[in-house]
């Protein structure tokens, strides 16, 4: 007998499936069918290489997966997908799950330990969905006199402003962005201009000293690093005379910006490790001073959803720093091409030959873009987590005189040194001045 | 309608700049104690810590034990410095009792001795490194100390709690091939510390944080009566290993290290030097020691004190440690009285906090080498 579950039985187990199963047919046929018939009946269906979708077309496609091709190949182009999938929340989310993962190892390695270890066989990697399981299964617990409904919406207008932030960054060649307006990077400025007013609302609304100097600390530091952070980018704006993130990407083809405005880089770096409240500037989260500052009172997964945003806004930033600095989806062309005779003479197994009609999926210069993206991505998410294992924490004086005097000292030369570059004819849009 | 006071207890006057913050007992930074602070902004206007609430009564379950009775339930307060908390109860007991300790025995609870006391102040140096937020340096000496714990180990039997030094010697003598893997571990021991300047004690970022915090100067050390590396870090060299040598620490070789700021981080810089200092005591003392012999005096059975009283103090990880102990011709001592460095470094937080930044309050807590258990006995 299982000194886990002692009172487990196979039999029961079995039945009890059995049970839920029945149930769910005796539901599904009695109301579920009925709805989907309803719905068919009412709705228009559309025309699809001028056949109307019937459903009994619908299930003859199911027979034939080549016909479906096309469907997904419209789908892939929605705006449903983009922000749910691809270059919006679901490829974020998976990198950001995937960037917890790593940073534990990492730091566990640095530290000379093991990391996460037992929970998924290889090397603990079911850790973090055994970490959200238990997120999820806890209580959440609202302190009697915090002002319930910002205290209730602050986690969700954290993911919310992370999932904007991250809709902004453009991931790949032909269009793989959520939301491309031609004023990408103040965009991106407003939306940041978000997170602090969420950590006081939130700091605010829980009622806690701890919250409260936690609430303090963030806005003060999102406050002095938000001007330096602007200000490191004008130069990239300056240079190429854009705001769109897409248009600054293209006009990296041949050198990135990191290359010209070496200072910006650092510094917005800097700023991005403050932003996020990162070591060495995690203050509004120093657990030996104020507990855990402006989360303290959040549990179960009001907590894990503010862990998520964070996550999401690290994926941004690096994201951004790849397309402003690290010239984004360009890079050397790596992926293979689509085979052509697939396209023109279709698949042959054995005596059938299967002609699919629109097959390659992705063409080749997306997925380039989106490898390369991937990579340098990764790697600045991986020179951020870095600090964590180096540096104590700093103060507050401290980071306050680094945020309004140096750093904004080292961005007023950068836009100097851009004025100069541009002025003395090296560069322009687009690069070098040939 | 105004509402009854009990008696003793007056309502302060409120101040609205004024913000009163209880770091404890229930903060991952206080311990087991309670600091009452009042900040205005940031600053630290006063600072009132509040101990007492590990208090065990070590002292008076000492008169209902026997000596060897005694032994376990003292080395409790601080179970990662177990032999030094014993030593001066050892060498107390057997003053009173009049037993001759042999030599081979002497040197080994020196060697005891420095082992725990490099236990003692990896363990504190690893909860400093997280109270500044460095996360390696929590992580590196807590698993430094396994090279002395597991030394320990095969001397005494126990991981922690060792109960290994008693009156009248040690309780067992060392296994075979000690002295080989003891100093082929110390090596590696200083190899692996000397790491930890270029990670933690070089760090730019850690000297601008804890230089010139909570400045202790040389006059107000002595005056307050601090102790153990908070005093050797304002520039009093007083250690009793030099200035009272017990057993053979006179035959040694080692230097007291002292270091003039008197800053949070001299405080921290003192004890990690200092075990450079006990590598090589634990090195010649294996040289020196006797390579045979006995290693305790058998006491009569419920051994008897005279009608006497002693004190006897020894250099602990966190200073000034001693046993004060009475006895009336019975076989239970009459009082026990512990003077306990912990308590001692304490009384100096309030006059260190007031008027620094919230922010240093850990690294001032902590560079003070309180431990809370030990203090409140």
């Amino acid at each position: 007998m299982s000194t886990i579950a002692p009172q487990f039985r196979l039999s029961r187990f079995i039945a009890s499936l059995t049970d839920i199963i029945f149930w769910v047919l005796l539901i599904f046929s009695l109301v579920g069918l009925p709805i989907v018939f309803i719905v068919l009946f009412y709705i228009k269906m559309p025309l699809i290489n001028n056949q109307l979708l019937t459903p009994y077309l619908a299930m003859t496609w199911m027979a034939d997966p080549s016909r479906t091709l096309p469907i997904i190949k419209t789908l892939l182009h929605t705006t449903f997908f983009h922000v749910l999938a691809f270059p919006g929340f679901g490829f974020a989310a998976l990198l950001a799950a995937a960037t917890i993962f790593v940073e534990r190892k990492f730091l566990a390695k640095m530290q000379l330990r093991v990391g996460p270890l037992y929970c998924g066989k290889i090397e603990g990697i079911l850790q973090l969905m055994g970490d959200g399981l238990k997120l999820i299964s806890k209580e959440i617990i609202i302190p009697a006199k915090a002002d319930k409904p910002i205290f209730w919406v602050g986690p969700l207008l954290f993911v919310g402003t992370a999932g904007a932030f991250v809709s902004l960054i453009p991931v790949a060649p032909g269009g793989w962005v959520v939301a491309n307006p031609s004023v990408g990077l103040l965009a991106v400025f407003a939306t940041i201009g978000f997170f602090p007013i969420i950590s006081v609302l939130t700091a605010w609304a829980a009622n806690n000293k701890w919250t409260f100097i936690g609430g303090l600390r963030a806005l003060h530091q999102m406050i002095a690093f938000e001007i330096p952070l602007i200000l490191s980018l004008l130069s990239i704006v300056i240079l190429t005379g854009t705001l769109n993130l897409s248009q600054i990407v293209e006009s990296q083809q041949h050198y990135w910006w990191i290359v010209f405005t070496p200072i910006s880089a650092i510094v917005f770096f800097i700023c991005i490790i403050a932003e996020l409240e990162r070591i060495p500037f995690d203050l509004p989260e120093a657990e030996s001073e104020i507990v855990a500052g402006w989360l303290t009172e959040f549990s179960g997964m009001m907590y894990g959803l503010i862990q998520l945003g964070t996550y999401l806004k690290l994926y941004a930033f690096a994201g951004l720093f790849t397309v402003l600095f690290l010239g984004g989806w360009n890079g050397p062309s790596v992926w293979p091409p689509f085979p052509a005779d697939i396209v023109t003479q279709g698949i042959t197994i054995g005596p059938v030959t299967a002609k699919i009609a629109g097959l390659p999926l992705f063409d080749q210069q997306m997925l380039n873009g989106t490898l390369w993206f991937v990579i340098k991505t990764v790697g600045v998410i991986l020179l951020i987590l870095l600090p964590r294992g180096v540096f104590p924490r700093i103060r507050i004086d401290m980071l306050l005189h680094t945020g309004w005097y140096k750093l904004i000292g080292l961005a007023f030369i950068n836009i100097f040194i851009a004025l100069g570059l541009l002025y003395a004819g090296v560069l322009g849009p687009g690069g070098l001045i040939q | 309608m105004t509402t009854q006071l009990p008696p003793g207890i007056q309502l302060e006057k409120v101040d609205d700049r004024i913000m009163t913050l209880n770091v404890g007992p229930q903060h991952p930074g206080s311990g087991h104690m309670r600091l009452i602070i009042k900040v205005d902004g940031d600053y630290i206007v006063s600072c009132d810590p509040d101990p007492g609430y590990v208090h065990r009564g070590e002292e008076k379950m000492a008169e209902y034990r026997n000596y060897i009775q005694n032994i376990p339930h003292l080395e409790r307060p601080v179970i990662h410095d177990s032999s030094n908390i014993l030593y001066p109860y050892c060498l107390a007991t057997e003053e009173l009792l009049g037993i001759e300790v042999p030599e081979r025995a002497k040197y080994i609870r020196v060697i005891a001795a420095e082992l725990n006391r490099c236990i003692y102040t990896l363990y504190w140096l690893a909860i400093y490194g997280i109270f500044l937020g460095h996360s390696t340096m929590f992580m590196w000496p807590a698993g430094d100390r396994e090279l002395f714990i597991d030394l320990l180990e095969a001397m005494s039997g126990a991981r922690v709690t060792h109960a290994y030094l008693v009156p009248g010697g040690v309780r067992n003598d060392l296994p075979a091939n000690f002295e080989e893997r003891c100093l082929r571990q110390v090596d590696y021991f200083e190899k692996r510390i000397k790491e930890y300047q270029a990670i933690f004690y070089k760090n730019p970022l850690l000297i601008s944080r804890t230089e010139g915090t909570g400045v202790l100067s040389r006059t107000d050390a002595i005056r307050l009566g601090t102790t153990g590396s908070v005093l050797r870090a304002s520039g009093v060299n007083f250690d009793i290993r030099k200035k009272e040598p017990y057993d053979v620490y006179e035959n040694l070789d080692f230097e007291t290290v002292v270091m003039k700021e008197g800053d949070s981080y001299a405080r921290s810089y003192v004890p990690y030097l200092e075990m450079f200092e006990s590598c090589r005591i634990i090195r010649d003392a294996i040289r020196k020691m006797p390579k045979s012999g006995s290693v305790r005096t058998k006491l009569k059975p419920n051994p008897k004190g005279g009608n006497d009283e002693v004190y006897k103090r020894v250099e602990s990880g966190r200073g000034a440690l001693g046993y004060y102990i009475v006895s009336n011709n019975r076989p239970e001592p009459y009082r026990v009285k512990i003077s306990v460095g912990s308590f001692r470094n304490l009384i100096c937080m309030p006059y260190l906090l007031k008027g620094e930044l919230l922010g240093n309050m850990p690294a001032v807590y902590w560079s003070l080498n309180y431990w809370p258990v030990e203090a409140d006995r």
